[in-house]
């Protein structure tokens, strides 16, 4: 597999984590320290950025991994914004998710929005990874708005339904210069590792880890699931068949050699 | 569309005696959707549904957990006054009663204000009687204004407004609304509520929209349990809920649970609603809205309190007092006793006993923009 380049950082790891949901902020850093991610993205709502006890922040150890704040909760594009440069002053970073989420019910972000924030982020210096739903033209209007990433949701946020969206994935997948990380809906480490091998890039699980009976050994299990299918896309595989294929074929003895005539 | 017109378009008879027709079967039927229709929040609310509470409360849990997280986000109501001008048989704020009347200066609603934020919260909620002479829109202006620069919700729970005024205070850096209709039966409605503008049932129903129309992000609703039969007033509820999320896409629809204890309110309830009816009406319109918030106050006692935690719940207050002025001395008359008077660190400490986290903090003041800084 190519090498996963965010903005020229080299990232070994495939697998990005969330921060929300965690039954404690212990438990939290437990779980992000065994998946061995590189990038824990962080929701600014949920952060007092003045306050340098804060429960969340002050449980995670950013020399191991980076800090991808994000704008969960904004409703349009001026929200975005607003959120992306107080997170840039507070965290030293202009790396950002832009997530813009107007309907609070099934959290899908708005593309409009979403575009309009990531142009004006990116004028403004920013390193933009958007949250979009898998719709293969808005990732590519996002890529030549020089987007850093694109991160198409698998399901709804939460969800756990695993991946809902794979043929407009595929098409993603297919057509994107930029690293795709397939981020929300993955519930299980099966759907993280379907993800990798259908050739996303990387994926962000949160939910899936947090509300697990014990966090950190479903970090684990994530982690093994990523690297199995990087693993699985380096050693080459077969390719799917309806038919059966012998592993001895019949037709070995013939040759390329064209028939004179 | 309003929701008025929807309660004209509703057979509250035909409702009434639906919910004594459901039968186990329809109830089993019900527990299996994904998303309950009209009939279904019948079925789930019914007394058949009575022997189901213990899959309600499992599949409330999951969809809740699934949702929101181990969390439990945490606010305190600030009371900036307690006159009113309505006459409520139940209420301790009762225009007629002879209790001693407050409204807190600005200076002083920032006091408490600090008192507040010093217990840790970031989330506050605004409460007081409904009389506009006192909480006046300049009046409450300024304490928005006081308050904006040190918690990251602010949200309302006073007299019904127009649009326009609604709009004014959410551009000042309100985000959220709460108003009960109290209930939604109409007859019952007018037996106690005696006397001033809440015997308005239409403008109340329609003042929630207004809310909705002025873009606050969170609109809360919710009956008094006690008023009136819980699982009527529970389908409306619902009802009500689903009605708002599908005009207000925006906005999250929020669902309080307020129970009137007679040992509370010196005011003897003629509908009894137990724990469990309360616990069996939380689980429905979890059910029934996965991501509205549900509320839990101090009004409940402490260990009814524990015992919901990681079964619905997602809202609660703490250290709440209900008396202008009650967190930095003694305040003056109160709406209603508390039942869980811990300490917001106690229960704190008792959400964490089961295995979540408790959250301060969940929205940020900075998605508000202020019409005046």
């Amino acid at each position: 597999m190519n090498d996963l380049i965010i903005d020229g950082v080299t990232l070994k790891s495939r697998l990005f984590v969330g921060t929300g949901k965690f039954p404690s902020p212990q438990i939290m850093a437990r779980a992000i320290d065994v998946s061995q991610t590189e990038l824990v993205t962080v929701a600014l709502r949920r952060v007092d950025l003045n306050n340098p006890n804060d429960n969340t922040l002050s449980a995670l150890d950013f020399t191991k991994y980076r800090l991808l704040p994000n704008t969960s909760g904004a409703r349009d594009a001026a929200e975005a914004v607003r959120l992306a440069k107080i997170a840039r002053a507070a965290c030293r970073t202009n790396w950002v998710k832009l997530e813009v989420t107007p309907d609070p019910n099934y959290l899908l972000p708005d593309p409009v929005e979403t575009l309009k924030a990531a142009e004006e982020l990116i004028k403004d210096g920013f390193v933009v990874l958007p949250y979009i739903n898998a719709d293969p033209i808005l990732a590519r209007r996002l890529e030549d708005a020089g987007c850093a990433t694109v991160m198409p949701l698998a399901a709804p946020i939460g969800s756990n339904r695993g991946i809902r969206t794979a043929d407009q994935l595929a098409i993603i997948i297919e057509q994107a210069g930029v690293p795709v990380v397939v981020d929300a809906g993955l519930g299980m480490p099966s759907h993280a590792a379907e993800a990798i091998e259908m050739g996303a890039d990387a994926v962000l699980v949160n939910t899936a880890i947090a509300i697990a009976d014990d966090p950190v050994r479903m970090a684990e299990a994530f982690r093994l699931a990523v690297e199995a299918a990087v693993l699985a896309r380096e050693a080459g595989p077969g390719g799917e068949s309806r038919l059966a294929r012998a592993s001895s074929p019949v037709t070995g003895f013939l040759t390329d050699e064209v028939a004179s005539s | 569309m309003t929701f008025l017109d929807k309660l004209q378009q509703l057979d509250f008879s035909a409702i009434r005696r639906a919910l004594e027709a459901v039968t186990p079967d329809d109830v089993q039927r019900a527990l299996t959707r994904e998303r309950p229709d009209e009939g279904d929040i019948i079925a789930l609310l019914s007394p058949a549904a009575d022997g189901c509470i213990e899959q309600l409360a499992r599949r409330s849990a999951h969809i809740t957990e699934r949702r929101f997280g181990k969390v439990i986000q945490l606010y305190a109501p600030l009371y900036l006054s307690n006159e009113c001008v309505n006459k409520c048989a139940y209420c301790g704020f009762s225009h007629e009663l002879d209790v001693e009347r407050r409204t807190l200066t600005v200076a002083e609603a920032m006091k408490e204000a600090d008192a507040i934020h010093d217990e840790g919260f970031r989330h506050i909620l605004l409460v007081g009687g409904e009389d506009r002479r006192y909480l006046s829109i300049p009046y409450l202006l300024d304490v928005v204004q006081g308050l904006r620069r040190r918690f990251d919700s602010i949200s309302i729970e006073i007299q019904p407004m127009s649009t326009e005024e609604y709009a004014a205070l959410a551009a000042a850096g309100v985000d959220g609304l709460t108003l009960y209709q109290e209930l939604y039966d109409r007859e019952r409605y007018a037996h106690y509520h005696l006397a001033g503008p809440k015997r308005h049932y239409d403008k109340r129903i329609l003042a929630m929209e207004n809310g909705g129309e002025a873009g606050f992000r969170s609109l809360g609703i919710g009956v008094l349990l006690g008023l009136s039969d819980w699982r009527f007033e529970a389908v409306i509820t619902a009802y009500h809920a689903r009605f708002l999320m599908r005009k207000f896409w925006k906005s999250r629809i929020a669902i309080s649970f307020p129970r009137i204890l007679e040992s509370a309110h010196h005011f003897a309830p003629e509908f009894k609603v137990s724990q469990r009816d309360l616990a069996h009406m939380l689980f429905v319109m979890r059910l029934m809205a996965p991501d509205a918030e549900l509320v839990l106050s101090t009004r409940e006692s402490a260990a009814f309190r524990d015992n919901m935690i990681g079964l619905g719940v997602t809202r609660m207050s703490a250290g709440s007092k209900t008396d202008p002025g009650g967190y930095t001395a003694d305040g003056s008359g109160r709406q209603f006793d508390i039942e869980d008077s811990r300490a917001p660190a106690q229960v704190a400490q008792a959400i964490e006993a089961r295995g979540m986290e408790p959250v301060w903090k969940d929205f940020d003041r900075e998605f508000i923009v202020r019409s005046s800084s």
